[in-house]
């Protein structure tokens, strides 16, 4: 355990993000209306200076912990954070709370909320960062819960709708008890093991043998309850109301920033025990994974609202991603099919990138004045705005896992370790899945090309919007053909090799960077 | 050379999307891709000159690396089987974009992007050697085809294009399993993860039977829908009847092949003692699909989806053939051939009726009858293409066939057999029968002209009083027809070149399912020797059903002279 001070000196990103945050506080609330609309410029800046940095401070050397793939991670949280950046970046200005405080004679500071906006965005990346880096429980805890504080708020203030309350309130209360049962579950670990800090628990673990009753306890309510921030089941219900009534640009934040963080939370909670799993989390595990794909795949096909579709789709990508999470990484073998982990991590920028996309494209059209939400709203869009649905050709293609979009590569970074974990019922599963979902989202196509024209569906004026809608599906096919997405795949594995190389004898290894480079092809 | 020939298209396809007002002009867009088509035709046929006819396995490999952690890559090679259907695909493509030019009403930009899209995907999957990548291309097949059924297909096209999509989504999804099965089986062999097919060929037959039962059950869960096999063939007439003309060439021409090409070149290698010991239940699938589709030809009355049902039939007869495991792979080397003349007759007959349902807007066989009374030359085409279909000796549909039934007659005893054959055979007859009912109620007869609405033949003069007279094929339309007929007709007169170049190259993807056949034949007769008294005669195989010929290919003693 390094001292305080050696732990700071880590945080130099997280707390670049937390002075940006304070400073889009003041901006926010200038009376220069020009400092006001460089709000989102400071918080892209802030996101560009800590991405910098993560690349600059050194690596936390506890020997715990996420390790290397705590800073793919933050990585993958700037990057993606820089595209959710550009399609939230408009939603402030279209707030009528806002327009009615910046636009009246008088500057009414105290109605503006344009600050808070991007300074709660700021943070709740800032809790994605801490998680990944998180070496203790209490810090674990405190870090998955900025995530998800700040985006409560931004769920209540992101639409001028009742709906939006209400979403953020149910948001909210189902996210504290989601809290209290992981808290609870962190509670038992502590008592089994008689430490908070992972170094602590993990030596502990490691001397009494077998995992005793108690851990076990522990580690299924954790997972049970960070189920929530990943919306898995049995804790999914929300996410189909929350998604619908937060406005557009936040739904694609809520579909990737708090799962982001639920993934890295379970992969340090599981990584207590290692892979592979002990049983009872297997069977825990395959049944969440299970069911969670096959409900939000089946109830995805029963919705007639597009933003309910996204989310069901959202819920059954958590399930394909759990089976990278159940697979592990194998040890003894450096292969990237062998790495569930960093499959996991993979994965979720894949998915990332696709949801993003998809639901930027609905963001950016409105129909008579509302946000568009139907199948039928989606009509014909070909015809009036054919960049849009190509990006949304694109971003549903990528999320059915069709090649060459970058989805594809993603399952099979999920189905190459499950094979090799010895998971084969779930890949088959999860390939069925697969199939299932393509109904819903040949829908979207479907509506969208070959639809009657809806009359009425105008473009909301939010440039960044759609350009954030197409970074991200170019980013999709560009990884998916190879270019840089062969280097990110390198990368998650060889960073998770790092800190999870053997799980027995972590100390000893942690401080060896092995350095091989990339499996060539045998056969040429 | 090689991916020039999917770069090209692509490339195309690219341009076609240029905001250019130039390609707004329906004649401009349609020269544009039947250039770049004909070029890449061009590209094919130097490439086939460059060949080395006499290699027996892939060759001219190379590759761009991919995902270097998953061993995946870019990589393509070329054997004689490739190469043929390569050169059939882009035969195809500009005759469908020749015969495209006033079958598509608006949007024919996207028609042509899609199309050309639709052949990059195509020649990828015959090019590929890293498993992955053709899964890829084998995949992408499905969206530019659910675009160009979805967008310019008639009536009911939103619901075929939808299943199809789903239909053959679904079945591909579980060979996607199967095919990252086999390459996580090659690791626990000790290798790195490698999707190259030459690497995976030997892991996949070191795999138990019951894993070869499992990958062989995926392949066919994906493969035999394309093809498509006999229980899970409805989406095909649906999807035929509702694409537009240009796509149902390509369906029946080059995609249902992906399907038996994946079989030959996937399933039958990877997974032989599955397919010996399963390949009697998919022959009976197979002979079933040719039956009873033959039946339900007869009795449509929607002239597309006849045809459409045939080329279920049709392909039976193909995978019966692969299946047959022969010992001179006459049944194999008689499905590929088949594969390439199916192409060419079948995709000739949608062509055919596309320019009856582009005069007629009808495709109902009760609407019309001796149309050989006022359309000469149409009729002329149109038989000319039924009798190709039915298996005329002399046209290339009759070679195929001939050998797929030989082939089967061969079969080992413990494969198929010669029961598969003599069923089978029933089908012949029955394809002759529908066919020639097709001829006989639309070709000859009483002249019977459907109701013409004035609008859709804006461009004719329409007589006052008298009844609609529709014009005959014009120059182009008999040029779209014509290199397709005389394809044929060469390849009916002359099979044996063709024959000659695919014996290696098929020989080595049946070889390993064959020495299980002969394995466990052999196995048989040691046993019926110790149970027995009477002597066997170990050296021409065993059981008396099936003798093991020893005489030289049938084609042999044609190319001798």
């Amino acid at each position: 355990m390094g001292t305080l001070a050696e732990k700071v000196a880590t945080l130099w990103p997280e707390m670049t993000l937390m002075i940006g945050a304070v400073v889009c506080l003041f901006t926010g609330l200038s009376a220069n209306a020009g400092i006001r609309k460089l709000t989102s410029v400071i918080c892209g800046l802030a996101l560009v200076i800590a991405a910098v940095l993560v690349g600059l401070v050194p690596e936390p050397s506890s020997g715990v912990g996420l390790g290397g793939l705590a800073v793919f991670i933050k990585y993958a949280t700037l990057g993606i954070g820089l595209v959710l950046l550009l399609v939230a970046a408009q939603v402030p200005a279209g707030l009528r709370q806002v327009i009615d405080a910046e636009h009246v004679r008088t500057f009414e500071p105290g109605n503006n909320i344009r600050g808070e906006f991007f300074a709660f965005f700021l943070m709740s990346l800032t809790g994605v960062m801490l998680t990944a880096g998180a070496d203790d429980l209490a810090w674990l805890f405190l870090a998955l819960e900025l995530t998800s504080l700040p985006t409560y708020v931004m769920v209540a203030v992101s639409r001028d709708k009742i709906a939006a309350q209400e979403s953020a309130v149910k948001y909210f209360f189902l996210g504290a008890m989601g809290a209290a049962i992981f808290l609870y579950g962190f509670a038992l670990i502590y008592g089994a093991t008689g430490h908070t800090d992972f170094v602590g628990i993990r030596e502990a673990i490691t001397a009494s043998g077998e995992p005793s009753q108690l851990l076990l306890a522990g580690l299924m309510l954790s997972v049970i309850g960070i189920c929530f921030k990943i919306a898995a089941f049995p804790m999914h219900f929300y996410a189909a109301d929350v998604y619908q009534g937060a406005s557009t640009s936040v739904t694609a934040f809520l579909a990737f920033v708090p799962k982001t963080a639920g993934f890295a939370a379970l992969m340090l909670v599981l990584g207590f025990v290692g892979w592979p799993l002990p049983q009872p989390l297997v069977v825990l595990l395959w049944v969440i994974a299970v069911a969670t794909m096959t409900l939000g795949n089946v109830l995805g096909l029963m919705q007639d609202n597009v933003k309910r579709v996204l989310a069901y789709s959202s819920i059954a990508h958590s399930g394909y991603v759990l089976v990278g999470l159940l697979a592990g990484n194998a040890a003894g073998s450096d292969s990237a099919l062998t790495n569930g982990l960093a499959g996991v991590v993979f994965y979720l920028v894949a998915y990332g990138l696709g949801t993003i996309a998809s639901f930027a494209v609905l963001g950016c059209l409105r129909r008579r004045g509302e946000e568009v939400e139907t199948y039928e709203d989606l009509g014909g869009l070909v015809k009036r705005h054919p960049d849009l649905a190509a990006i949304m050709l694109i971003s549903v293609l990528s999320l059915i896992g069709l090649p060459p979009v970058v989805g594809f590569l993603g399952k099979i970074y999920l189905i190459g370790p499950a094979y090799h974990a010895g998971f084969r019922w779930i890949v088959i599963i999860t390939v069925i899945n697969s199939a299932i979902s393509a109904v819903y989202y040949l829908r979207i196509v479907n509506a969208c090309f070959f639809g009657k024209p809806a009359d009425d569906v105008t473009l909301v004026p939010a440039v960044s919007r759609r350009i954030g809608a197409g970074v991200a599906a170019l980013l999709a096919i560009a990884m998916g053909v190879g270019i840089g997405g062969a280097a990110l795949i390198d990368g998650a594995n060889h960073m998770t090799r790092i800190i999870f190389k053997s799980d027995t004898q972590v100390e000893a290894e942690a401080v060896a960077v092995p350095a091989e480079t990339g499996q060539t092809l045998s056969a040429r | 050379m090689i991916p020039l020939l999917v770069i090209l298209p692509l490339l195309s396809a690219a341009v076609m999307l240029a905001p250019v007002k130039w390609f707004d002009d329906r004649r401009n867009a349609w020269s544009f891709a039947l250039l770049s088509t004909v070029f890449t035709f061009i590209a094919s046929l130097l490439l086939a000159y460059q060949f080395d006819w006499s290699s027996p396995g892939i060759t001219m490999e190379n590759g761009v690396e991919w995902v270097p952690a998953f061993g995946l890559s870019f990589s393509w090679g070329i054997d004689t089987i490739s190469l043929w259907l390569i050169l059939l695909t882009t035969f195809l493509m500009p005759i469908t974009v020749l015969a495209s030019l006033t079958a598509v009403g608006e949007r024919f930009r996207e028609f042509y992007f899609w199309l050309l899209i639709l052949q990059a995907a195509m020649t990828g999957t015959f090019i590929a050697t890293d498993l992955i990548f053709f899964y890829i291309c084998f995949e992408f097949t499905l969206v530019p085809l659910y675009f160009l059924i979805g967008v310019f297909g008639s009536g009911n096209r939103l619901h075929a294009a939808k299943v199809f999509f789903l239909y053959t989504f679904t079945g591909s999804m579980l060979t996607f399993a199967g095919v990252v099965y086999v390459a996580y089986f090659n690791t626990t062999l000790g290798n790195d993860w490698t999707f190259n097919i030459q690497a995976l060929y030997g892991a996949a037959q070191a795999m138990s039977p019951l894993q070869q039962a499992l990958v062989l059950g995926a392949m066919m869960a994906g493969f035999a829908v394309k093809v498509p096999l006999f229980p899970v063939h409805t989406w095909l007439p649906l999807a035929h009847t509702e694409a537009p003309t240009a796509g149902s060439v390509i369906l029946a021409g080059v995609l249902l092949k992906l399907g038996t090409y994946g079989i030959l070149r996937f399933a039958i290698p990877m997974a032989p003692e599955a397919v010996v010991t399963y390949g009697a239940a998919i022959g009976v699938l197979a002979v079933m699909g040719i039956l009873y589709t033959a039946l339900v030809c007869w009795v449509q009355t929607d002239v597309k989806k006849l045809v459409a049902y045939s080329s279920v039939s049709h392909l039976g007869f193909c995978v019966l053939g692969m299946f047959a495991l022969d010992m001179d792979n006459i049944g194999a080397i008689g499905a590929v051939m088949y594969m390439i003349n199916h192409g060419l007759s079948t995709g000739a007959l949608f062509l055919c009726i596309g320019m009856i349902y582009e005069r007629f807007h009808t495709r109902e066989m009760a609407a019309m009858g001796g149309l050989a009374r006022v359309m000469p030359v149409w009729a002329f085409f149109m038989v000319f293409f039924i009798m190709a279909s039915v298996g005329l000796p002399g046209l290339n549909g009759f070679i195929g066939e001939f050998m797929t039934l030989l082939g089967t007659f061969n079969s080992p005893s413990n494969v198929l057999g010669w029961e598969f054959a003599a069923i089978a055979g029933i089908g012949m007859v029955f394809a002759a029968m529908y066919l020639l009912y097709l001829t006989g109620k639309v070709v000859f007869g009483p002249l019977k002209v459907p109701h013409v609405d004035p609008a859709w033949v804006s461009d004719q003069h329409l007589p006052e009083g008298h009844g609609y007279r529709p014009r005959d094929l014009n120059l182009r339309e008999i040029g779209v027809l014509t290199p397709l007929a005389i394809a044929c007709l060469v390849f009916g007169l002359a099979p044996y070149p063709i024959l000659k170049t695919l014996e290696k190259p098929v020989a080595q993807l049946t070889a390993p399912a064959q020495n299980v056949a002969q394995a466990r034949l052999d196995e048989t007769a040691h046993r019926l020797v110790e149970l027995t008294t009477e002597p066997i005669d170990l050296n021409t195989g065993a059981l008396p059903l099936s003798p093991r010929s020893t005489a030289a290919p049938l084609w042999a003693a044609g190319s001798a002279d």
